[in-house]
């Protein structure tokens, strides 16, 4: 751990220290941000008033609208001269938005993203190389001071150039690769193609995030590159990533709830769920002073995880997010995650985790086709095998998703690949034209 | 058995053609060619020359190919040769997954390949007075 003193701390102290430090954020923001004065206003809700993490029960949402409207500045809480860096969400849904970063705010950010890498096994012994995008996007940066602040040898690559990325991950004996779980595979692959199998390199841990993956991806992953790959979760909003961590036991994201406090609601109702139902995740930031945030609507999907950790974490865990309620497809009426149908794709031998979701109408329905990679290794000698797999492709993914689907399938490596987020949905349904 | 080269085609205008081209660069004569189709999708076999290179050279230009062993028998060129052929194999078991046929330009014989699903189909065609060909006889083999 890198710092055990708090990753570690008791249930009952870390949850007073949570309620001192939201307090102190409630009235700081209360206080300084006029959105939040009027939202608490409007809500009659008095900062002064707070004495319990019950009692955040009592206070106003934030959602992404709200910091679109504040766009650029409009929601920081500490004065302009005090914030020393901004990143911007990644949109990749909607407008971006501005977030800023005071010193202090580097330095928890730098510790909290050290945590992250302990958290996978990484010591200041490893050699990290950074391929998360640098710039607005908080993932490079983040990424880049975390590592430095471990300890750890930091390679500054940031994304795209892939061959390079193969040989940088070769030449300079790279024991941990941080990117997204996508452009890890592509990376695999690329490694396959120039001939360097990762397998037999130093390479053992991957730090990936910032898109939601699959526990079949993840074991592909590992067994392509012959790494330990942990899954971590951040967004700008909150702070980038961060926020929370997976341990070696591979068995959902610790919060570091000495920073955040964690709420699971039912969109809905908006009431909280109980620990272990799943629901949007919502954060409240207790230490950030640029831009706090309170009780954020992530539109992430997951779940608490209660039981208590075997890592020696006290930090509850959320388990990974399977989507995000953005990135939700309504087909035909059903709420369809892409990630349902990598889940499925991983599971089955001759076809690859790549796909393409196309979303059209036929007439007034909604018509859906799936295009699924052959897997390169796949011998393919018989039309009939090609229909069968076809066939259970559909079956499988429409017993998954609760939808009827076409699957078509096409060469490998004929779907685009990203180096960044992958973009796994085309939606032609609202290009129809105004009929 | 001799060595066949199984490619998986998307159905795109101008694949085929693409498919053929990186062939032709690359001095790869080609013996045979044929395509099983669906609306969506097909896969080419070829037999030709230095099958387990074609094999390597399709798969680095972002084809899905493999090698698969198949069957080539030579066949009188008579009525009834085909049949006689087909019994003799049913005969002993084996079934014929797929089947073509072509015409070596010298010989007065056809050429018939069949995908078997069983071992032993070669000695079935000799008990029978047919003779199945080495790879050399229809293409330059690779050299291992």
């Amino acid at each position: 751990m890198f710092q055990p003193e708090l990753e570690a701390m008791p249930r009952g102290e870390l949850e007073r220290l949570q309620v001192a430090r939201a307090k102190d954020v409630l009235q700081r923001v209360y206080a300084s941000v006029p959105l939040y004065t009027r939202k608490f206003d409007e809500a009659g809700f008095d900062p002064g008033s707070f004495t319990s993490l019950d009692d955040l029960k009592r206070v106003p949402f934030t959602v992404k609208d709200d910091m679109r409207s504040a766009y650029p500045y409009g929601m920081f809480a500490a004065p302009m001269r005090d914030i020393i860096r901004v990143h911007s969400s990644s949109g990749t849904t909607g407008q971006i938005t501005v977030v800023g970063y005071t010193r202090g705010d580097i330095d928890r950010w730098s510790d909290l993203m050290a945590r992250t890498y302990a958290c996978a096994g990484a010591t200041p012994d490893d050699v990290v190389q950074v391929t998360y995008g640098y710039g607005l996007f908080t993932g490079g940066l983040g990424a880049h001071y975390g590592s430095e602040r471990l300890g750890a040898l930091t390679i500054p690559v940031s994304g795209g150039n892939t061959k390079r990325q193969v040989q940088i991950l070769k030449d300079f004996g790279v024991t941990v690769l941080a990117c997204t779980p996508s452009y890890a595979l592509l990376i695999a692959e690329t490694a396959m193609e120039m001939g360097i199998d990762v397998r037999d390199l130093p390479l053992r841990i991957g730090v990936f995030g910032a898109e939601p993956w699959s526990e079949s991806m993840r074991r592909q992953i590992e067994h392509a590159m012959g790494i330990t790959a942990v899954d971590i979760y951040g967004l700008s909003e909150v702070m980038g990533p961060g926020v929370a961590a997976e341990c070696v036991h591979q068995h959902g994201l610790h919060v570091f709830e000495d920073h955040f406090v964690i709420e699971i609601i039912d969109t809905e109702t908006l009431e909280r769920v109980p620990d272990g139902e799943y629901g949007e995740v919502v954060f409240t930031t207790l230490t950030k002073e640029g831009i706090p945030v309170i009780r954020y609507r992530t539109r992430d999907i997951s779940r608490i995880i209660p039981e208590p950790c075997t890592c020696g974490r006290t930090f509850r865990r959320m388990e990974r997010v399977t989507g995000r309620s953005d990135d939700m497809l309504i087909i035909r009426g059903v709420n369809v995650f892409p990630s349902q149908i990598e889940q499925v794709l991983g599971t089955i031998p001759g076809v690859a985790p790549h796909y393409l979701v196309v979303l059209s109408k036929k007439g007034s329905l909604d018509h859906v086709q799936v295009q699924v990679e052959v897997a390169p290794e796949y011998k393919i000698d018989e039309v009939r095998e090609l229909e069968r797999l076809q066939k259970r492709v559909k079956a499988e993914i429409e017993s998954a998703l609760a939808v009827s689907i076409e699957v078509k399938l096409v060469e490998p490596k004929t779907i685009a690949r990203s180096e960044g987020k992958a973009k796994r949905v085309l939606d032609l349904r609202t290009d129809q034209g105004g009929a | 058995m001799i060595d066949q080269v199984s490619v998986f085609l998307e159905n795109k205008t101008g694949r085929l053609a693409e498919l053929c081209r990186t062939l032709g660069s690359a001095g790869i004569d080609m013996h045979a060619l044929m395509v099983a189709d669906t609306e969506e999708f097909g896969v080419v076999r070829i037999i030709c020359d230095t099958p387990q290179a074609a094999r390597d050279l399709l798969d680095g230009s972002g084809f899905s190919a493999s090698v698969t062993p198949v069957l080539a028998v030579e066949i009188p060129d008579r009525p009834g040769g085909l049949a006689d052929v087909l019994e003799a194999l049913g005969a002993k078991g084996v079934s014929v997954e797929y089947a073509y046929c072509f015409v070596e330009p010298l010989g007065a014989a056809a050429v018939d390949i069949f995908k078997v699903d069983a071992p032993g189909a070669d000695a079935a065609l000799a008990a029978a007075g047919f003779r199945a060909l080495s790879p050399a006889e229809l293409y330059t083999p690779d050299v291992v």
